[in-house]
């Protein structure tokens, strides 16, 4: 079907096609919130049967890197809305500045991420790798649970961040180009709901994993 | 011609009532089914298309008749679920005095020990007309206890004990199937359930070679394994030097160091015995090392046989006190 | 404003040269791999789909063969065990679940509404790739070795012990999974933002109301299946062991997970079926559903409580007593509505018009069948019958008859529905009776022994059986050859009709949705001009555009004079 300008052919006007897209986004993210919810509810069972297990475990990461990590992340939600906010100023510079300070800020997160993982692979916390837990055998493999939730949960949590980063240089690059200073913004107004979307899963993640039980 | 059955052989105190429930919902079914059915057929022949019936007319819908046929399928609904739940709580809940077995399933075979002695595999011998219960565990995946004539059937699982009682009421020899996909020999790992006379069975319990109970396996286990050097020795009195006494704890109410209490059931006795440091006893240190990958699930069970066996007050859980004077262990 | 397409008079327009519709407005493979037209992607679903369900049904030969004899003359049991668990994922992941709305779903929804496309057409066509490429994985793990679990895929055997390409079939469903969840999610869009004007929520088709509720579940059932297979897949490949009971793993964790999904995906696979036979019965009795707001909300209400009972299908698994009630409890009320359903499309009858032409045959086999189907599950539901049929062939008959006796025949209704639409031609009415009634017959014969069987003892997944359940599992044998010979009929004939059917008009039935009311095949784009709803949805009574006589004893038209809207 035919497009012009920002209307596809197949809505009546871009009313529809903005309502449409943004229902889209919402619809997709809850179908996320269940994806992840599977994990926090395993991570809930476990903690819940092993606790002193997890405590243990949680103690052994950084929380130093952990509250580095929100606080790059929030802020670049800020940026985030910035952008959008850009956008319906239609100041095309000012977006692609903030898509940019949001797409560095999520790389940021990446980067101290990764050299959270690099020092679990340091200290033997990787289970069915090289895992060894200093304590006694039960705790050892209830504290690997643990570990095993960790990765997948903050791993999961990755891969959403670099398909945010991807999805935030396409739009970097539509940006530019003044697509979404125009009449229709819906992608840039989407594209944040994601961004905020993945940064209060680790709103949920950091206390989670990383806070248990800290004084002990 | 030979005979068409429709049913299992009813051999337990529940098959009966099973059958009974069973027949009622075919009931059930069979009365809707044929209801639509002849509505259908009715309806469709009665009104059918010819000539001067092309289109059908408008009906309005009635709000009564949709709550009807809303509220007369749930009550009818809930009684079938009511008797369901009357039948399933008395199959899940073991009589107090029932003769204990116990059953360690593997791929692909069941390991049966007798709390007298015997021990067999993919057969189990009972007693007619008496209280049976099946404590059981498996050793790798999940398999499935299922005798069809006794109408009862439960998951064994690894890690954790299920339970499974019943009463056999016939005498015979019955089909006994491992019922939870377990991988290649699934469908092989079955067997048979024999239902004995009671003489019969008494006859057949001594009629093994001399193996020991698992009481007695369990006793030289508690003190090869060197659980006697902290929980000192069970038939005597008062707590070992550094750990509660075990004597009569069986059943009892134990209190932990955070407070909680529990009752020291069979997964309480296995845990501690495999996860020490899970519920610690008040007044003692975590100290007591795991066994986990040093007993297998049969020398657990006899060790819980051991334990159950002697005694079964309650312990004086306090360190260093004489236990309460207590007749000997049965 | 507008008016609708003119609508020839049913049934008996003549030949004419094909106008430009959207099977001829394009040529090429590629203006079929990279179309965004619903119309060709549900068609290109049509052709995956089918080529899945041969498959599974192969699989299902070969376990009828070897069932012949007790001692399995077949395969061994490392075979067997791979050929139920191909069975059941082929049929279930790659057909039961995408077939009516992947296909019918797809087509219909937007003509239904009167809008143009989906919501998101590039989103549909990913789907059918996504679909592809999960089915593609899955078919790697077939033919590197099979997969062995059941397609339940129960830890710890599936995770630590199994020696079968788990991995690749579970990452082959994972990956299929959002085929699923886009489709539901551009449903539920569409639904919400693309009704014409006038198509407001209560004048919806059924057929829309069913695939709305189904859609819900996709979207959040289907996640939680995705992120359980995940840990399943990590647990073999990268050893973390979530379910590991040697590390205190809960084994009963994978099953709530598991089952949290694969209890509502049941109602996936039968709510678009509801809808299917819904708009059947109200144009082969020609005259408005009974219950129209009844069956709409049941259809929501079966979604709804279908998430709450999923632990009846753990009864004997080592849950509590309390929750086992629980569960009972709920599950009994996911019948009521399903009841209701009934009811509704029985009394739909009284006063009608009724005509046994092919689809009405399936719609009618599809009440009996889904009714006798659903009464068993009520055995299943009441704990104290579940213990001793519980993974027995009594469940195995219980959700045959609900999946091939209600899924498959609304789908086979369905396709013989529209097939003048989808292709403008007609299929063979005398050979396609003949064959529903030759499925009926095979699909009984096949599955009612083994609700005997079942009750009898005889357990599921067996390679063996002790020799005195061989007559009733020669007896189902024997219906699995009829059935299986009845589905090669339809095929066959559809195929034929393509080439030498007669050529369909817009509205042959007639039949009152806007489907109807634009060409058969439709243009590209749907309508010539966009509909305008002001008629209440299957009221043949005022629809003088379908060419057919008032009723004997009609009744006063409502005071609103539904019609069509002049032209400008």
């Amino acid at each position: 079907m035919e497009r012009t300008g920002a209307l596809f052919g197949h809505f009546r006007d871009l009313d529809q096609q903005r309502e449409t897209a943004s229902l889209g986004m919402w619809v997709f993210l809850m179908t996320e919130v269940m994806f992840f919810g599977g994990l926090f509810l395993a991570y809930t069972v476990y903690r819940w049967k092993y606790h002193d297990a997890f405590a243990a475990a949680s103690r052994e990461l950084d929380v130093t890197m952990g509250a580095l990590n929100t606080g790059v992340l929030i802020l670049s939600s800020f940026t985030m809305a910035l952008a959008v906010w850009a956008s319906q100023m239609r100041k095309r510079n000012l977006l692609c500045i903030f898509l940019i300070a949001t797409m560095l800020l999520g790389a940021a997160f990446l980067t101290v991420k990764g050299f959270e993982y690099a020092q679990k692979f340091e200290h033997h916390l990787v289970p069915g790798y090289n895992y060894d837990f200093p304590g006694p055998e039960a705790e050892a493999q209830h504290a690997e649970i643990f570990f095993a939730l960790y990765f997948l949960m903050t791993g999961m949590h990755a891969v959403h961040m670099i398909i945010g980063e991807g999805m935030l240089l396409i739009l970097l690059i539509y940006a530019w180009k003044g697509h979404f200073t125009g009449d229709y913004r819906a992608p840039i107004e989407n594209g944040g709901l994601y961004w905020h979307f993945v940064d209060i899963v680790w709103i949920f993640l950091f206390p989670l994993l990383y806070l248990i039980d800290l004084h002990h | 011609m030979q005979s068409f059955p429709l049913f299992p052989e009813r051999a337990s105190s529940v098959a009966g009532g099973v059958d009974d429930f069973f027949i009622l919902l075919v009931i059930v079914a069979v009365f809707f089914s044929v209801v639509v059915g002849v509505a259908i057929f009715y309806l469709s022949f009665r009104y059918r298309r010819r000539p001067g019936n092309e289109v059908g007319q408008l009906v309005p819908g009635s709000e009564l008749l949709e709550i009807t046929w809303m509220v007369i399928p749930f009550l009818i609904a809930m009684v079938l679920f009511a008797w369901g739940a009357k039948l399933y709580v008395t199959m899940r809940q073991s009589p107090s005095d029932a003769l204990d077995i116990y059953v360690v399933g593997k791929q692909w075979m069941w390991k049966i020990q007798h709390a007298d002695g015997r021990r067999e595999f993919n057969e189990l011998h009972v007693p007619v007309n008496r209280d049976v219960e099946l404590t059981m565990i498996s050793e790798d995946v999940i398999h499935d206890f299922y005798v069809p004539a006794f109408r009862v059937k439960m998951d064994v699982l690894p890690g954790r004990y299920t339970t499974l009682w019943f009463r056999a009421t016939k005498t015979g020899r019955y089909h006994l199937f491992c019922s939870q996909y377990c991988g290649t020999n699934h469908s092989q790992m079955g067997g048979w359930v024999d239902v004995m006379e009671p003489s019969e069975y008494q006859a057949w319990l001594s009629g093994g070679s001399n193996t020991e109970s698992p009481e007695q396996t369990g006793q030289r286990l508690f003190t090869a394994l060197a659980c006697i050097s902290c929980h000192g020795d069970p038939s005597e009195r008062g707590a070992g030097p550094r750990a509660p006494s075990l004597r009569g704890v069986y059943g009892s109410t134990v209190k932990l160091n955070d407070g909680q209490s529990v009752t020291a059931d069979d997964g309480y006795l296995r845990e501690s015995v495999l996860d020490p440091g899970a519920k610690i006893v008040a007044g003692y240190d975590n100290i007591m090392p795991t066994f986990q990958g040093v007993v297998s699930e049969d020398q657990l069970l006899q060790l819980l046989a051991y334990i159950k066996s002697i005694g079964s007050q309650p312990a004086q859980d306090t360190p260093g006190e004489a236990g309460p004077a207590a007749p000997a262990g049965q | 404003m507008s008016a609708i397409t003119a609508n020839p008079s049913p049934a008996s327009s003549p030949p004419h040269r094909p106008h430009e519709n959207y099977l001829n407005a394009n040529y090429g493979i590629r203006s079929w791999l990279f179309t965004t037209d619903h119309k060709r992607i549900a068609l290109l679903y049509l052709f995956s789909v089918t080529i899945y369900f041969a498959m599974g049904g192969f699989f299902a030969m070969l376990i009828r063969l070897q069932l012949l004899t007790p001692e399995g003359f077949l395969v061994g049991p490392d075979t067997y065990d791979r050929l139920f668990t191909m069975h059941g994922v082929m049929m279930i992941f790659f057909f039961l679940i995408p077939s009516i709305p992947a296909v019918l779903g797809n087509f219909l929804i937007p003509l239904m509404i009167g809008a143009k496309d989906l919501a998101f057409p590039k989103l549909n066509l990913l789907s059918w790739y996504i679909f592809n490429i999960g089915a593609i994985f899955t078919i790697y793990s077939i033919v590197t070795g099979g997969v062995d679990t059941g397609w339940t895929f129960y830890t710890p055997y599936s995770s630590i012990y199994s020696n079968s390409q788990v991995s690749a079939a579970v990452i082959g469903i994972f990956i299929t999974g959002f085929s699923s969840i886009l489709t539901g999610l551009n449903f539920i869009v569409t639904i919400h933002t693309m009704r014409a004007p006038g198509m407001t929520w209560w004048r919806l088709p059924i057929f829309v109301w069913s695939h709305y509720a189904t859609s819900i579940i996709f979207i959040l059932g289907t996640p939680v299946l995705a992120i359980t297979l995940v840990m399943v897949a990590a647990e073999r490949l990268l050893h973390v062991g979530v379910f590991d009971p040697r590390l205190g793993g809960d084994p009963l964790l994978f099953q709530h997970l598991f089952w949290f999904y694969s209890h509502p995906a049941v109602y996936i696979m039968i709510l678009p079926a509801m809808g299917v036979t819904t708009e059947i019965i109200a144009t082969f009795a020609r005259k408005n559903l009974y219950g129209y707001k009844a069956v709409a909300i049941a259809s929501l209400g079966i979604a709804a409580i279908g998430f709450l009972v999923w632990a009846h299908h753990m009864f004997v698994a080592g849950i509590s007593i309390y929750a086992a009630m629980v569960f009972s409890l709920l599950s009994y009320l996911v019948a009521i509505p399903s009841a209701v359903k009934v009811f509704n499309w029985t009394a739909t009858l009284y006063r009608g018009s009724v005509s046994w032409q092919t689809p009405m045959l399936y719609a009618l086999g599809f009440i009996g069948l889904f009714v006798m189907g659903g009464m068993t599950g009520l055995f299943l539901a009441s704990i104290g019958a579940d213990v001793h049929v519980h993974d027995t062939y009594f469940v195995i008959a219980h959700f045959h008859y609900i999946m091939v006796g209600g899924a498959v025949m609304g789908y086979l209704g369905g396709l013989h529905y529209w097939w003048p639409k989808i292709t403008g031609r007609m299929y063979p009415e005398m050979l396609s009776r003949a064959a529903a009634i030759v499925l009926f017959v095979g699909f009984n014969l096949t599955f009612f022994p083994q609700f005997i069987l079942g009750y009898l003892g005889m357990p599921r997944r067996y390679a063996t059986y002790p020799p005195e359940f061989q007559v009733l599992n020669v007896f189902s044998t024997a219906g699995a050859s009829i059935l299986g010979l009845g589905y090669l009929l339809p095929i066959c004939y559809f195929i034929w009709s393509m080439r030498y059917g007669p050529i369909a008009s817009s509205n042959p039935w007639p039949a009152t949705g806007l489907e109807w009311q634009t060409s058969s095949p439709p243009p590209t784009e749907n309508f010539e001009t966009t509909p305008v709803v002001t008629w209440e949805p299957y009221d043949f009574e005022h629809r003088p555009d379908l060419g057919l006589p008032k009723p004997e004893r009609a009744r006063p038209a409502p005071l609103e004079a539904p019609g069509l809207e002049a032209g400008d």
